[in-house]
């Protein structure tokens, strides 16, 4: 079809505007919360405004972070990856395995590990656009298939004695006075690449529509199914990387790693703004949820509040974030 | 909460009882069921091989199951149901939920079924026939005596990592701990979590390495001078310690743990650790399958609470303290 009115391509303006607005729009609200938070333990916790305290919620938040990462994309496409965790503490499991009880070199074990995570995430996949079923149910079954699988392939046990090449990641470079670690590096950049390819690329675009209305979205051409698939195996990948970064963070391969972040990783996306039917959301806001319940858990232990509190005042961010989303919505 | 809904638990009772009548048609050995928290826990696993020996020498079949998680009830609930229904005559069980369990443990007595408790008390106590456990007070007491002859005349900063809110092992970890060090006021029956001056931070860990890491990052922030790290169990012990190499502190602190698992002893040993309090849940096993046999022989129940003892393994010894090396440690210890 050839189209004699090349503006009608483009999307139109009020359209347009709405549609870039309102991300940001759900980011200023959690980055408010951040900075509020920031302010206020600075102010009633002592030792906690440092660049080390800093780079410590950092090194806290960055396992979670990367995970999170592989969440929110698979979050605006409209699904759910409830298998996020159990995938990470296979990667944890296979990684520090292959190098230390079979003895390959480090390299192979980490690109071994990076594969078989990835595979996981295509299956989950593969599962939903090719036999149709709901993500949420995959990514359950998914979840109790790997988490049996990590348990038998390791005999439940961890497995310390890692080579230093495994834990790389957890070293650390000054920056000031305070000790940054390479894995929270790794993390800042796979937030900025990630960020710019949703943002700059087709597939990126693709990804937002698709999560906006997947009917539309393959009407106008897109293959949404492969968009989909793509999602899920990128963030296979990506729980794969979570994993080397964790390893390098406890030092050890715990089978039993793992098991509240699919949750948790929900939570920082919803914290982070991010609309859970999809099409809604940057990637900075996850970032910026994540630090949000590192910024709390840090700053009320320095407070000496128990650890339960923490818990709480996460649940009530939780509701707040969404229905202030909600709210500023309806306003607009 | 309700458990789980009657047909299924009936028709998982009914299949295990089918399945269980074939075999018991082929003899009639003496059925023993053993319950652990969880499936995936060392401690729990080398229990289940404790549990294994003992059946196997005396000719008896055993079933095992667990809960899904550290403090799911509902699954030992209808592990117990399922146990009954396929003819055990007794169950070893370590409690998830100290209370929650007893409706389901008195419903399974009531059909002449003999309950044991292994590793950790029902609350009360008396709602099982018999409790095979360590005494988890005592088992702090220990690392806490420990810990203050180590420091000598150093006045203590205390980082007390801990179970979660209200379980009675975590509980009396923690006040033998303190009690052990010399704090006054706190004794075995003291219901919750103690405080003391010299505790500078308290966070729960859930016994895990990750969050016992981050835990023991945060403390250190709260207060730099943190000298004497109590941990509830060896895998937050290993998370201490890597939180404390990070700040490059691992040579100037105290971490004491408890446990004696085999991965715990050998950083007893490599100085990760400087005392752990080493239990025995393979003596908790056999005692407790051999109380099923006593009574699916004689019709005699086991009675009242029976310590399997603990023992204090040190890196290095202190004067006043009774404690044994990592050697020892290593020939007793669990898990791999």
């Amino acid at each position: 079809m050839t189209n004699p009115n090349p503006k009608s391509l483009a999307i139109p303006p009020e359209r347009y505007s709405l549609r870039e607005r309102l991300p940001s729009i759900s980011v200023l609200g959690p980055l408010m919360a951040l900075v509020l938070a920031v302010i206020f333990f600075s102010v009633r916790a002592d030792n906690f405004l440092s660049g080390q305290n800093f780079s410590l919620i950092l090194q806290q938040v960055a396992v979670l972070g990367v995970l999170a990462i592989g969440q929110t994309l698979v979050i605006l496409t409209a699904g759910i990856d409830l298998s996020n965790g159990m995938i990470m503490a296979l990667g944890n499991v296979l990684v520090t395995k292959l190098a230390v009880t079979a003895g390959l070199p480090p390299v192979v074990a980490i690109l071994l590990a990076l594969a078989a995570t990835t595979f996981i995430g295509f299956l989950n996949g593969t599962l939903i656009t090719r036999v149709k079923l709901p993500p949420f149910i995959v990514t359950l079954g998914m979840l109790n298939i790997v988490f049996a699988t990590t348990q038998i392939y390791s005999g439940a046990q961890t497995v310390t004695g890692l080579p230093n090449a495994l834990t790389f990641l957890g070293n650390t470079f000054r920056i000031g006075g305070a000790a940054v670690t390479y894995g929270t590096v790794l993390m800042l950049l796979l937030y900025l690449v990630t960020a710019l390819i949703l943002s700059h690329t087709a597939p990126g675009r693709h990804l937002y529509a698709v999560g906006n209305n997947p009917e539309a979205a393959r009407l106008t051409g897109i293959p949404t199914q492969r968009v989909i698939l793509l999602v899920y195996t990128v963030a296979g990948l990506l729980y794969g990387i979570a994993a080397l970064v964790l390893v390098a963070r406890t030092g050890a391969g715990d089978p039993n790693a793992g098991g509240t972040e699919n949750l948790d990783s929900i939570t920082a996306v919803v914290l982070g703004g991010t609309s859970l039917f999809g099409g809604r959301g940057l990637l900075i806001g996850t970032l910026i949820g994540a630090l949000i319940v590192g910024v709390f858990r840090n700053g009320l232990t320095l407070m000496g509040v128990p650890s339960v509190y923490q818990i709480l005042i996460t649940g009530i961010l939780v509701i707040l974030a969404v229905a202030t989303d909600q709210f500023s919505r309806r306003r607009s | 909460m309700r458990a789980t809904p009657k047909f299924v638990t009936a028709t998982l009772s009914l299949t295990a009882a089918a399945v269980l009548g074939l075999s018991l048609a082929q003899g009639a050995q003496p059925v023993v069921g053993l319950i652990t928290k969880t499936e995936t826990n060392p401690f729990f696993v080398k229990m289940k091989e404790g549990a294994q020996k003992a059946a196997t020498v005396n000719g008896v079949r055993l079933l095992t199951a667990a809960g899904k998680t550290d403090g799911d009830n509902a699954g030992q609930v209808t592990a117990i149901e399922n146990m009954v229904a396929a003819g055990a005559k007794t169950i070893l069980i370590t409690p998830n939920d100290a209370k929650a369990i007893i409706p389901s443990i008195k419903k399974a007595q009531a059909q002449g079924v003999q309950v044991i408790a292994l590793d950790s008390p029902t609350d009360p106590a008396s709602a099982v026939d018999a409790l095979y456990a360590t005494n988890n007070y005592q088992a702090g007491v220990l690392i806490g005596q420990y810990a203050r002859k180590a420091m000598g005349n150093k006045k203590a900063v205390v980082a007390m990592l801990d179970l979660f809110p209200g379980h009675p092992v975590g509980i009396q970890r923690h006040n033998g701990f303190l009690a052990g060090y010399g704090v006054a006021g706190i004794n075995a029956r003291t219901a919750n979590l103690a405080t003391a001056p010299i505790v500078a931070c308290a966070q729960d860990t859930f016994g895990d390495q990750a969050k016992g890491q981050t835990a023991m990052e945060n403390c250190l922030q709260r207060n730099p001078n943190i000298n004497v790290v109590y941990t509830i169990n060896e895998p937050a012990a290993a998370g201490a310690y890597q939180a404390l190499k990070a700040a490059g502190r691992e040579k100037d602190v105290l971490i004491l743990s408890v446990d004696g698992g085999c991965a715990g002893v050998r950083n007893v040993q490599a100085g990760v650790i400087a005392a752990t309090s080493q239990q025995y849940p393979l003596k908790m096993a056999s005692m407790g399958v051999e109380a099923g046999v006593a009574y699916a022989k004689g019709g005699k129940k086991a009675k009242g609470y029976t310590d399997t003892g603990v023992t204090l393994i040190a890196n290095k010894a202190v004067a006043g303290v009774k404690s044994q090396d990592a050697k020892f440690g290593l020939a007793n210890c669990w898990g791999q």
